[in-house]
């Protein structure tokens, strides 16, 4: 493009002040950029933990040791362990459907991935207590054989899938898409079966896109928050997760306590950025290799 | 390219399998849930409807829910896209921590950023009490809230789009005889335009249904400070399920237009950076 424009080469000027700016407007951006994530990053990170040690280091354990800590904190890894897996195998096979086939109906399909990170939390708590609650469409069926979902751990845990259900896939179709299908071809050509190839070919592939789903649907499984809060009923010790636990210390004026608990889950999602960070730096230096083979 | 018949053939297996699953997933995990939505609301009258979703506490929670996030949007669209432009092309102490930074909105649990910003801003807080203004427990605080959460959105659509520009296109429009304010008036700013747009139009959606971080802020109080969401959860809470999921259409609706408008933006976007 930039070829078929006739350069006037009287014109001359210096290259590198030509593309970039004066030294001082450099400084002024950059300023104003800082500026911006300190104010709206960097001091509510700081405040949160500054906060939880507010009275002294006794409080603090003793905030997240408390029962009702301890069972939130349980509750909230059992959603996870539940909900991570399922929302993995699922983001698999999808992107496995669409990037490996061509299909009719496969834009909806894609379009109804995305689905969820458009919907409102309170919109996902609430479709499952208009399924489930006790006026429910399933309500009367449930109560007859005495099974509870909403305002119990399952209503939960379906929130949480329903809220975390793109991440995976989000991330490992783009990806699969890029990679294409000669290596399968050639795998399944040289006799390999088609477990095998996914096994020996596919995964080994998309392993690190594959992570980073997971990590993402992790970060949000444990702090979801509005979808949660819905259909979990608030019961202390049992219907509690982390997030809403935090909630009700708050409400309570037992901010020490709340920010104490608030404190360990910023240490997940710092833990989350160090290894999103690792991740991508991890598939930069393959590209990298891949381009040098 | 797409043929009329159902699938192209192909030599990898698990066709079936793969999507077979996915749709039956699907269908049950978020189709059947959200069509209750309409189920139920297509039970009521017209009329019914009309009154519940045009009452003046559900239309002052809209105009506050669009208001703040258009604000929140617009704020991120500015300040994403200087910090996407700062990260790309100057070099400075700090930045590869500072880029990993930015993702923090989405990996800190709503809920905690909500406590975190509402100390800092109320009256005796941090920031607040320097302020000659209330921020907490107003729509100012809202804004904030919803700037917060929806702040990678714009540097995370922009910053690839800068990377991958080429300078040479640049160095023309300078040897051309265009100032370096018209170079990215003219030359740069249409280039990332439709990024700058996709990542306006998902914070946007986003602020539009956040509830976490924005609860602890606002205040919650009718006409005033309570956002849509919570007031479909206010009228769940007393048992007024019609209501509740009346509005929960209308926000539904307003969502699927919204991801459709995202969809055709990134399309337009990756085809940018294709071309």
């Amino acid at each position: 493009m930039a070829g078929q424009i006739p350069l006037q080469l009287g014109a001359k000027k210096t290259k590198s002040q030509s593309v970039t700016e004066p030294p001082w407007v450099r400084r002024v951006l950059i300023s104003a950029a800082l500026l911006f994530l300190a104010l709206f990053l960097v001091l509510p990170l700081t405040a949160i933990f500054i906060k939880a040690f507010e009275q002294g280091i006794d409080v603090y354990t003793a905030s997240i040791t408390h029962p009702d800590a301890l069972s939130a904190i349980k509750l909230t890894l059992l959603v996870v362990v539940l909900t991570v897996p399922l929302n993995a195998l699922f983001g698999v096979a999808a992107a496995w459907a669409i990037t490996k086939f061509d299909f009719r109906g496969k834009s909806i399909l894609v379009t109804l991935i995305d689905l969820p990170f458009a919907i409102s939390p309170i919109i996902a708590g609430l479709v499952f207590v208009l399924l489930f609650g006790s006026t429910g469409l399933f309500g009367d069926f449930l109560f007859e054989h005495n099974i509870q979902i909403i305002f119990a751990v399952p209503g939960i845990v379906l929130a949480t899938l329903f809220v975390t259900f793109p991440f995976v896939a989000r991330e490992l179709i783009p990806l699969m898409q890029a990679q294409g299908s000669a290596e399968e071809e050639a795998s399944l050509t040289l006799g390999a079966n088609g477990w095998k190839t996914f096994m020996r070919v596919t995964l080994p592939n998309i392993k690190w896109g594959l992570l980073y789903g997971i990590i993402l649907c992790n970060a949000r499984a444990i702090g979801e928050f509005g979808a949660v809060s819905v259909v979990s009923g608030h019961i202390r010790g049992l219907t509690n997760t982390m997030p809403l636990h935090i909630e009700i210390l708050y409400n309570e004026y037992q901010f020490s306590a709340a920010f104490a608990v608030a404190s360990l889950m910023s240490i997940l999602a710092i833990v989350t950025l160090i290894l999103k960070n690792i991740i991508e730096w991890k598939a930069a230096q393959r590209e990298q290799q891949e381009d040098v083979v | 390219m797409k043929k009329l018949k159902l699938k192209k053939h192909s030599i990898l297996p698990g066709f079936g399998l793969s999507l077979g699953f996915t749709t039956f997933y699907i269908s049950l995990l978020i189709l059947l849930p959200l069509s209750m939505i309409f189920i139920n609301t297509a039970s009521m009258s017209w009329q019914d409807f009309w009154t519940t979703v045009t009452e003046p506490r559900v239309m002052a929670s809209y105009r506050l829910s669009f208001g703040a996030s258009f604000a929140a949007a617009s704020i991120n669209v500015v300040f994403g896209v200087l910090i996407a432009w700062v990260l790309v092309r100057y070099s400075f102490p700090g930045k590869r921590l500072i880029d990993g930074l930015v993702d923090l909105p989405f990996a800190l649990p709503t809920a905690v950023a909500g406590i975190a910003l509402t100390t800092l801003y109320a009256e005796t807080g941090w920031v607040g009490q320097f302020l000659p203004f209330r921020v907490a427990f107003t729509p100012l605080g809202i804004t904030i809230a919803l700037t917060f959460i929806g702040l990678p959105f714009v540097v995370r659509m922009v910053q690839p789009v800068l990377q991958s520009f080429e300078k040479e296109t640049e160095e023309v429009s300078a040897i051309l005889g265009a100032t370096r304010l018209q170079t990215f008036r003219k030359v740069i700013l249409p280039e990332i335009f439709p990024a700058a747009l996709t990542g306006f139009a998902l914070a946007f959606a986003r602020a539009l249904g956040e509830y976490g971080s924005v609860v602890f802020i606002a205040g919650n109080m009718p006409m005033r400070t309570e956002i849509t969401p919570l007031l479909i959860l206010t009228k769940l809470e007393q048992y007024d399920y019609a209501g509740a999921t009346a509005i929960a259409a209308v926000m539904l609706v307003i969502s699927f237009v919204l991801l459709l408008l995202i969809n055709g933006l990134q399309w337009w976007t990756n085809k940018r950076i294709a071309h």
